[in-house]
Order: structure tokens, then C-alpha cells, then sequence
């Protein structure tokens, strides 16, 4: 797992060097945990079931001149799932929902970045769950940037999209209110 | 304590026994049945409930009796030739060894997370939390493949009781329903 997203963010670094020039580079940073892969999926139509994913990584490339020129990419391990429960996590890891056996990675990697606001944008990028590739739209907010107390310069943003269960291959129903679920990625990058 | 031999094995050995046979059974099914469950099942809550506490039970009463076979007398036995022995002596052992195996596994699938297990609301047995990376999902995969070896081993224990009974005619299946009877031979 470790090589693998060593060998991804490799990928990244490259992707990024050859298509943004003025761009910075930034690292998420989940050596510090400031950054973190959460989903919400309704129970009974009652309530807001909160989940995370421990295990991610990613960069991502932004220039605040040209935020359009934006890209970003995270590698989600999905055997690293936690709704605090560990019945329920172990379902979540089964066959009927994540399949993590066969499937132990998900993936969002962006297309295009459409500006809305002073500090939101829409990401557009292909997410891979259970090796269906989807495209689906981030409602992103820039939260904060600057400098850190430590030498470094941070950016953070926060995101949120939602999709049909149903159309990533996740076949378990949990009823009529509980179809969807919504992903929030809360990140903040460090400078390379 | 008699210090004659004795042809049957004590009161406590053999109700612990075929509660445990009965439990094991049904353990089996319930637990095959309610993991296939639908999420709005009527029994999707009841039925892990019951499973877990009669779990807890079975796993209490297979230390009970392992600790009052370590103190008691083993009645006389006629199995003949020293393969059946050996083969007895080991299934005995690998049932015991599953029993207690299949209480462990189950046990870490449910207080992985640290909680505790309900005891027919009852009490509360604390959850010890997890020793290793995805405890319930490594703790699920064993507790199946136990059971499986395990539902198999009991059928060839039953067939082979059977067999001392009906065609060897000892007193190998009396004594574990607590009679005295002296097989043919003895």
C-alpha cells in the first residue's frame, strides 16, 4: 500500500511539474492529520451515520492567480474505513458494500475546476470505487492559506459531492432514504 | 472419590456435553442465518443478540467442563486397537481445541472496537479492544472456517459414536448418556 501511493505521488509530482508552471505544489498532509476523507450516508432516513477513511494520500497542485489550473489527486486505501464500529466496519468491508478484498483502493483524480465564487470552485473529476470510474463534482471551498508558525506555507480546502450507492457497484440496500451517500474530503497542503 | 473404576461419565460431563452439542448446532444455523439477513429484518438486531449470548454460554460451559475433565475420573473405555484410541484421543482434542478457538474468534469480531458483549442483557462481558490491524475482519474469516471444520468434525465424532454403539456395541455412547451399561466385550 505504502509503495503504491509512494509510486502514485511519483505519478503526481511528474503530472504536475509538466502541466503547471507557476502553480505550487502542495502535499496534503496526513503525516499531521490535517486532512481527512469522510462520508455520511443516512440511517433510516432518522439520522447522519458519520464515517472516515484513515489511510489516504494525495497533492495537489493550485496557483491562487489561477485557481482554475487546480488539479488534485487522492489515493483512498479502502481496507482503512472506520464508522467507529467494528461489526459495522467489518460489513462495510465485505463483499456487499466495499469489497475491499478485491478492491482495496478508490481513487479521485480531477478533470477541470470551474470557478464560482471569491473562494469556491466546482472540482470535476473521475472517482474510482469498486473499478467504477464515475465522474462526479466537488463543491469545494477554499478554507484558509498562509503561512505556518513553523516555516511553511499551507492552503486548505474542503469539499463535498454525492453519489448513488448503487452506481459504484454497491449493491447492499439500506433502504429508500439511505441511496446516496456523501463524501466531505477536508484538506490542507503543505508547500513543497 | 471411588477408587473403583467408574462405566459412565459424571452428571455435570454429560448434561455439559449435550448442552454444548445442542448449542453448537444451533449456534451453527443461527449464525449461518443471520449474517445473510436484510438490513430492515425484524431480526437483524435479536438474532446477533442471541448468538453472542448463547456464544458467551457455550464458551463458559466448554472451560467448565474442561476444567472438571482435568479432575474427574475418565470411565473405563473399550475402544479397540491402538489407532482407534489415538484417533479418538486426537478428535477429542481438536474438538475441544475449536470450541474454545470459535468462542476466541467470535469474541474478537464483536469487541474489536473495545465493546463490550451483552450476556443476555444480563451483564456486560468487556471488550479487551483490538490486538491486531482489522481484528474483525481477520477474527470473522477464522471464526467461519472454524465452524465449517468444526459442524464437519462433530459429524464424524456422531458417526463414529454411532458406530461404537450400533456396530461395535461398547459402552462408549452409555456413558456419555450417563448410564451404566457394560458394552459387549467388557
Amino acid at each position: 500500500m505504502k509503495a503504491l501511493l509512494k509510486r502514485f505521488s511519483a505519478g503526481i509530482v511528474l503530472l504536475a511539474a509538466a502541466t503547471t508552471s507557476f502553480a505550487a505544489d502542495y502535499a496534503i498532509d496526513t503525516k499531521g492529520a490535517h486532512a481527512f476523507v469522510q462520508f455520511r450516508v443516512m440511517h433510516l432516513g432518522y439520522s447522519w451515520l458519520y464515517g472516515r477513511f484513515n489511510e489516504f494520500g494525495g497533492e495537489f497542485s493550485y496557483d491562487p492567480e489561477n485557481p482554475d489550473k487546480a488539479i488534485i489527486s487522492v489515493e483512498i486505501d479502502t481496507t482503512s474505513i472506520d464508522s467507529n464500529h467494528a461489526e459495522r466496519d467489518k460489513h462495510l468491508r465485505g463483499a456487499k458494500f466495499l469489497d475491499v478484498a478485491s478492491f482495496p483502493t478508490a481513487k479521485f483524480v480531477s478533470k477541470r475546476v470551474e470557478i464560482k465564487g471569491d473562494q469556491t470552485a466546482t472540482v470535476f473529476g473521475d472517482l474510482t470505487l469498486k473499478d467504477v470510474t464515475k465522474e462526479v463534482a466537488l463543491d469545494v471551498e477554499r478554507v484558509g492559506m498562509g503561512r505556518d508558525p513553523w516555516g511553511g506555507e499551507r492552503v486548505g480546502f474542503e469539499g463535498k459531492t454525492k453519489f448513488s450507492m448503487k452506481d459504484f457497484n454497491i449493491l447492499r440496500d439500506l433502504g429508500p432514504m439511505s441511496q446516496d451517500v456523501e463524501m466531505i474530503l477536508s484538506i490542507e497542503g503543505i508547500k513543497k | 472419590m471411588s477408587v473403583t473404576a467408574v462405566e459412565r461419565w459424571s452428571w455435570p460431563l454429560v448434561l455439559l456435553h449435550w448442552a454444548t452439542a445442542l448449542m453448537v448446532i444451533c449456534l451453527y444455523f443461527l449464525g449461518d442465518y443471520m449474517v445473510g439477513l436484510d438490513y430492515y429484518d425484524p431480526l437483524y438486531q435479536a438474532a446477533p443478540f442471541w448468538h453472542k449470548s448463547f456464544g458467551v454460554l457455550a464458551g463458559a460451559f466448554v472451560v467448565a467442563r474442561l476444567f472438571l475433565r482435568a479432575f474427574s475420573k475418565r470411565p473405563i473405555g473399550d475402544l479397540q486397537g491402538r489407532a482407534e484410541k489415538v484417533v479418538a484421543s486426537l478428535v477429542h482434542g481438536v474438538l475441544y481445541l475449536a470450541l474454545v478457538l470459535l468462542c476466541v474468534s467470535g469474541y474478537m469480531i464483536s469487541s474489536a472496537d473495545g465493546r463490550a458483549i451483552s450476556f443476555f442483557g444480563l451483564v456486560s462481558v468487556p471488550g479487551l479492544g483490538s490486538l491486531f490491524d482489522m481484528q474483525e475482519d481477520v477474527a470473522g474469516q477464522w471464526h467461519e472456517w472454524i465452524a465449517n471444520g468444526l459442524l464437519i468434525l462433530v459429524g464424524f465424532h456422531t458417526l463414529a459414536a454411532l458406530k461404537h454403539h450400533f456396530v461395535t456395541r461398547n459402552n462408549v455412547l452409555w456413558r456419555m448418556l450417563g448410564i451404566n451399561h457394560k458394552g459387549r466385550g467388557v
